[in-house]
């Protein structure tokens, strides 16, 4: 099996026929490719620790593409939250607005980086890429081979091979879509963090007041509990200095993990003219609203607002802001 | 404030967040003042996070809007309902470009108005922000490059 691609199918939330089209027309195309075995799971984001489609993710040793309607970023740092850790595998089928790519090594970005990370690569591909099936074959059958070449020259280097464990997951007949792994799922929402970016400085612990965030045991932030998180709140995600922090189903492109650079990354944000709030504005008042939800109180910014806004917290109006209180009071 | 001209109807008046406000047999009738129009340029995008009719509050976020050169976050002009929107303009959203203070409306709403400028007031306050606008743009182009 170690000579074989293993490609994970990860389907649409939404059952749409065009999403699913593309989804079979992909499987079936592996299903006749030598060099592959595919499976397919649900919607990555909301497969749990104890969903059957992650014991399987996991115990997957070699190289693995995983196709799902996600950004690359944020399936990629989802399967890392849940320990399905490798290199970043660079992906040349993407979005062509998205110039800079996902940081193509370890090392790029200011972040910490990911821990304890296995020697393999995992290539993340986005199904709103194209609509043409073949464009992901192509690419696929790119990356089998990328794979081989990288594990035969390690082979020769190390002249250890690769013990492949004959799991439970890929040895039941090429290809077969398994039942267990499509065990039903529900929605989730929680976010996910970009270790490339993260640069471990607790503002989003320190926020979030629902006990989503927690650090592992070197003292690293983790998304401890994920469903705590509130469903639809991107509240963290905007006093992120890094904006390391994804929410994978959040309308707007830069929270669901689009890269800065692709899509309105080199835009100019016209909200605050528009009549909205900074950021950090915003992400209060989201909180706020899911604390009264609870029924707790409202907290405003006296907890847990990032130190870098203290200064902006003691005159939150500028000038255009005072103009604009002083001409809502004009009367017609 | 820039060398192109901007109309500014007077038989409308004019919202803090650059929405301009009509009546319309017994609703309030809104739409993106010329000058937003101009901020923007040729807006492409145009979504809704909600679905008629659904109660806001003054400033509550409602959609967003993009351009080949911007994006923007809308917010509720007021306190109320909105009853519908422009659903032609889902479709095709340039028409906000192509006719800003007809076809190009938004959406509509019922409740209490709040306060908002005369045309004359709007351009005064446009004057007046301009500068502040100009100096955000900047300093936005300058820490993006």
């Amino acid at each position: 099996m170690a000579d074989k691609l293993t490609v994970v199918l990860s389907q649409s939330q939404n059952k749409h026929p065009a999403r699913r089209g593309l989804e079979e027309d992909i499987a079936t195309q592996l299903l006749m490719e030598k060099d592959v075995v595919v499976s397919v799971i649900p919607h990555l984001y909301d497969i749990n620790e104890k969903h059957t489609a992650m014991l399987f993710l996991r115990s997957i040793e070699s190289d693995v593409v995983v196709l799902s309607w996600l950004y690359p970023r944020a399936a990629h740092w989802m399967l890392d939250r849940y320990q399905v850790k490798g290199h970043i595998g660079d992906v040349l089928l993407k979005d062509d607005e998205d110039d800079e790519g996902m940081e193509d090594t370890d090392d790029e970005g200011s972040g910490i980086g990911a821990a304890d990370l296995p020697d393999r690569h995992i290539y993340t591909i986005d199904l709103r890429v194209s609509d043409r099936h073949e464009d992901y074959l192509e690419e696929i059958r790119r990356i089998a081979k990328e794979s081989k070449d990288r594990s035969q020259a390690q082979k020769a280097a190390s002249q250890l091979g690769f013990v492949s464990i004959d799991s439970v997951t890929s040895t039941n007949g090429e290809g077969k879509v398994r039942q267990e792994l499509m065990a039903p799922t529900r929605r989730r929402w929680y976010p996910v963090i970009d270790f490339n970016r993260c640069t471990n400085c607790m503002e989003c612990i320190d926020f979030c007041l629902f006990g989503v965030y927690g650090v592992d045991n070197i003292d690293r932030i983790l998304v401890e509990n994920p469903d705590n998180c509130k469903k639809g709140c991107p509240a963290c995600s905007r006093v992120c200095p890094e904006q390391a922090i994804i929410f994978p189903e959040y309308r707007s492109p830069e929270i669901a993990g689009a890269n800065l650079g692709g899509i309105g990354g080199l835009k100019i944000d016209l909200t605050k003219l528009f009549g909205g709030g900074d950021a950090v504005s915003t992400a209060a008042s989201e909180r706020d609203a899911e604390l009264v939800k609870d029924g707790r109180d409202a907290v405003g910014w006296a907890v847990g607002i990032p130190k870098r806004q203290e200064g902006i917290e003691s005159e939150p109006k500028d000038e255009l802001d005072d103009l604009m209180d002083s001409l809502e009071d004009v009367e017609i | 404030m820039g060398k192109h001209e901007a109309q500014f109807p007077t038989d409308r008046v004019y919202c803090w967040n650059h929405m301009w406000r009509k009546s319309e047999g017994g609703r309030f009738r809104f739409g993106l003042s010329a000058y937003a129009v101009r901020l923007l340029q040729d807006v492409y995008f145009l979504d809704w996070a909600f679905e008629t009719p659904a109660a806001f509050k003054r400033g509550d976020e409602i959609g967003s809007i993009e351009s080949s050169k911007a994006l923007s976050a809308l917010f509720a002009p007021m306190d109320g309902n909105i009853v519908s929107f422009n659903e032609d303009l889902l479709d095709d959203p340039s028409t906000i470009n192509a006719d800003t203070y007809n076809d190009g409306w938004l959406f509509e709403m019922e409740g209490e108005t709040g306060k908002a400028m005369s045309p004359e007031n709007y351009l005064k306050f446009l004057d007046q922000a301009w500068d502040k606008a100009q100096k955000t743009l900047k300093k936005q182009l300058l820490t993006e490059n």
